[in-house]
């Protein structure tokens, strides 16, 4: 086991899983609309999810022109700046990151990772992107219908969200709860399908401490979703409940106007306690994939083999674990009994451990490795310093004692950007200069993906670094205009203002990005079917793209885990997952005596 | 099924557990990919419940009014006296008899016995309709006393919007159930598991194991069943 397994076993186990029956589509509609192949729908999934996450992303600008130059546009009104913070909220978490993570990569690379045809049950996973479409369909309703979208905060907190006065109570509201129901549906038929496909269908001699740990993060953060949606899902009927039918589960009796509301006697707390018990894991059910990516990144871009690779795959196992026990750090000022406090703040440190465990073994694979600043490799080093740091403003924010004062500040705002938002998306693009390649036979543009790169990191650097500061002065988030205050100085408007340039500047590099997209498809240079030679299975697929069924005739063995990179002894630095140990070709014992 | 090879010794303890979990192709050896996804299913199912009930508790222990009696409003006058429980009694060892019949319906199917099969899916699905009646018959009784998700003439309205969104979730479960139950035992009549035919949907072959997976399904609605019945009417 471990580093030496590459050795230990020389015969092909027998086949256990049967051969898949799949459906072959024969018309356009078949192949490429109602597509029951892993590949479309993970093509599908993340097509969508980049454009509903533009949309978000406009909205962010919307917000930065409020900020950095106020009133400038006279579209954005008070109401309309929170309802562009509660879409912009909601869509980049659940609708983009976790959508990409799990149904675009989950799709594509679980299967062709694990050696298998293709996903357990492909018509489910077909009917979950067509939900999951639906999802986004009903949540972009929102801004056209009467009222707007919700302006209640992504957090959705009542009484607040239901009470009428806030921005999109009357409608908005509701479609953003049945959004948010119909893609916990949609979501729970894919991830059926993801951990079934890790758990039974993998390929002779693929075990589970020889998967990539791309697989293994993704299957764990989908895990992890299966048992967080439902929480979120309760939430939500009982919100819908509460603003359609007039029950109390959430509401308490309130004074509007002078006169008594209908409703009494509910408990709001109840609501932050089931959407922060959706709403932690929900963090790392967007880490995790993205720890896992980057572990390969590294790996196959430093021609070395993943440091650690027991302790990364117990990492992720209790990353995933801790996080249901770490919810109510999101609830310090929301009155809690104080040792409950401290119970979270003790679980909210100790998921540093293994957190730092990751963070260290990825810098000791760097650690004298052969790298390449290929762009992938930019991208997996720009998410190493970007999560640090995020992680290290976590510190802070884990506190009781230091959170209170900094709880509702650009602190969190900036804290939450860096590590749930900058490096996972830094990891998203890492991956898609990765996999392109395989996904459509072509690379992406180099020059043009420089580009994209250092405007993207040392612009969300520009962006989120100074929101610290405005943090420790006291500025409160999701304010429209801050007006004359005694603690808020005046420098806060010209940092607010160069901020905002800086957004503008980073927003502009991902239509550069969009375009490389679209240009490479057409005109990118030819990429071969392996063009990073990378061990994985995915790379070794007899056509580039991949056909329907993967793996053409025979679906491969595997005899080694994923990273044999620059093996002693060996003549090629890297020896695909599937080659035999007697088809490695090794170097005359001359020179160099013994090794390790 | 393809014949499994397991080593024949395994360390003990959790390294043997992790090991055996890590091996080869499957984790889980001799499992079809259904019964997997379905109890990965009723994994999450049960995180859908448990977040429902500990809702109701919450909001039973945190409301300002008192809660109503359970032994009073769940009553049924019989000849003109109050017999607490008496419907709710009968619902439970209703639902809990056509887990007997579910199992009965699995075992048959492993023995290729179309007809006993058959029709122990049908009087399951029987039972779960008869299930169903009862609980709308319960629904129609509270509602005529005046029980509303928003208020009840007895106390906190909390009462009325947890009773009615559980039971309702619990019975959509048990009324998807039989719709299933009904589907098939129509497969299994027709032969279409013996023979192997690909569904009409998922074009999946069909194969006696599917009765098993949907078995299931309907035992965890019925241990679902006895939680809600301890926290709603035992409470």
């Amino acid at each position: 086991m471990g580093e030496r397994e590459y050795d230990a076993s020389s015969h092909a186990p027998p086949a256990e899983v049967e051969e898949m029956e799949l459906v072959h589509p024969r018309t356009f509609l078949g192949k490429y609309i109602w597509s029951q192949d892993a590949k479309v729908i993970a093509v599908q999934y993340a097509l969508t999810a980049t454009a509903i996450g533009l949309v978000a992303l406009v909205l962010s600008l919307l917000m930065r022109l409020q900020l950095g130059f106020p009133n400038s546009l006279a579209l954005i009104d008070p109401g309309s700046y929170l309802q562009y913070v509660t879409m912009h909220g909601m869509i980049m978490v659940v609708y983009l990151l976790t959508a990409i993570f799990l149904g675009g990569f989950g799709n594509y690379l679980i299967p062709l990772m694990c050696g298998a045809r293709d996903m357990a049950f492909p018509y489910l996973n077909m009917l979950s992107y067509w939900v999951y479409l639906a999802s986004v369909l009903i949540l972009v309703a929102g801004f056209f219908v009467g009222g707007g979208s919700s302006g209640a905060g992504w957090t959705l907190y009542p009484p607040q969200s239901i009470t009428p006065g806030t921005p999109g109570a009357d409608a908005g509201i509701i479609l953003m709860l049945v959004s948010l129901a119909v893609f916990i549906i949609g979501f729970t038929m894919g991830g059926l399908n993801y951990v079934v496909t890790v758990l039974q269908g993998r390929a002779r001699g693929m075990t589970l401490m020889r998967l990539p740990l791309t697989v293994w993060g993704i299957f764990m953060a989908t895990v992890m979703a299966l048992l967080a949606f439902p929480a979120l899902l309760v939430a939500v009927l009982m919100m819908l409940l509460d603003r359609l039918l007039g029950t109390s589960f959430f509401m308490p009796e309130m004074l509007s106007m002078g006169e008594g509301g209908e409703h009494r006697g509910g408990s709001p707390l109840l609501f932050q306690h089931l959407f922060w018990f959706f709403g932690h894991p929900e963090v790392y059910i967007v880490a995790l994939p993205a720890f896992g990516i980057v572990s390969d990144l590294i790996a196959v871009h430093a021609r070395k083999n993943i440091f650690g690779y027991r302790m990364m795959v117990w990492a992720i196992i209790i990353i995933g674990a801790l996080s249901f026990v770490v919810w109510a750090h999101h609830m310090y000022v929301s009155g809690m009994s104080p040792y409950f406090g401290f119970l979270f703040a003790t679980t909210t440190l100790v998921i540093a451990v293994p957190t730092a465990i990751k963070v260290y073994n990825w810098v000791l694979t760097l650690w004298r490795g052969n790298i390449h600043l290929t762009l992938p490799m930019l991208f997996a080093i720009g998410f190493l310093f970007t999560f640090v740091n995020g992680g290290l403003s976590g510190l802070f924010l884990g506190n009781v004692t230091v959170d209170v004062p900094l709880s509702d500040t650009y602190f969190v705002v900036g804290h939450f950007h860096m590590v749930m938002a900058v490096a996972p998306v830094l990891v998203i693009f890492g991956a898609i200069y990765h996999w392109y390649p395989k996904v459509t036979g072509r690379l992406l543009d180099t020059t043009l993906g420089k580009i994209h790169f250092w405007m993207t990191f040392l612009g969300t650097y520009a962006i989120y670094y100074p929101m610290h500061f405005m943090g420790l002065q006291g500025v409160p988030r999701r304010y429209y205009a801050y007006g004359e205050t005694a603690f808020v100085s005046d420098s806060v408007q010209s940092l607010n203002a160069f901020i905002t340039i800086a957004a503008f500047v980073v927003a502009l590099a991902q239509l550069l990005f969009l375009y490389n997209l679209a240009w490479s498809y057409f005109r990118g240079r030819e990429a071969g079917p392996n063009p990073w030679r990378a061990t994985t299975l995915e790379w070794q697929t007899p056509h580039t793209p991949p056909r329907h069924g993967n793996f053409g005739e025979e679906l491969p063995v595997v005899y080694r885990w994923p990273y044999d990179y620059s093996v002693p002894g060996v003549k090629a630095d890297f020896i695909p997952q599937n080659v035999p140990p007697e088809a490695v070709e090794r170097e005359a014992p001359v020179g160099r005596g013994g090794g390790s | 099924m393809v014949e499994t090879t397991r080593g024949p010794t395994l360390e003990p303890g959790l390294r043997g557990l992790v090991t055996d979990l890590a091996s080869d192709q499957r984790a889980f050896k001799n499992v079809p990919w259904s019964k997997a996804m379905m109890w990965l299913f009723l994994l999450s199912d049960i995180f859908i419940f448990a977040c429902f009930l500990v809702g109701y508790m919450q909001v039973r222990i945190t409301t300002t009014v008192a809660w109503p009696n359970a032994s009073d409003v769940f009553a049924l006058e019989l000849g003109g006296r109050h017999v607490p429980l008496l419907l709710i009694a009968i619902m439970t060892f209703i639902l809990i008899s056509s887990s007997g019949t579910m199992a009965l319906a699995v075992k048959f199917g492993y023995e290729q016995r179309r007809l006993a099969t058959g029709g122990l899916l049908i009087l399951t699905a029987l039972l779960g309709a008869s299930f169903v009646g009862m609980q709308a018959f319960e629904w129609t009784k509270l509602i005529g006393e005046g029980v509303r998700p928003w208020s009840n003439p007895w106390g906190a309205e909390q009462f009325g919007a947890a009773f009615f969104l559980i039971t309702g979730f619990h019975g959509t479960h048990v009324s998807i159930g039989v719709l299933f139950l009904i589907i098939m035992a129509v497969k299994v009549m027709r032969g279409s598991l013996a023979a192997g035919h690909p569904g009409f949907l998922t074009r999946r072959r069909g194969r006696y194991e599917m009765v098993e997976t949907l078995g299931l399904y309907w035992h965890f609605v019925d241990l679902v069943w006895v939680f809600i019945f301890a926290f709603f009417y035992l409470w």
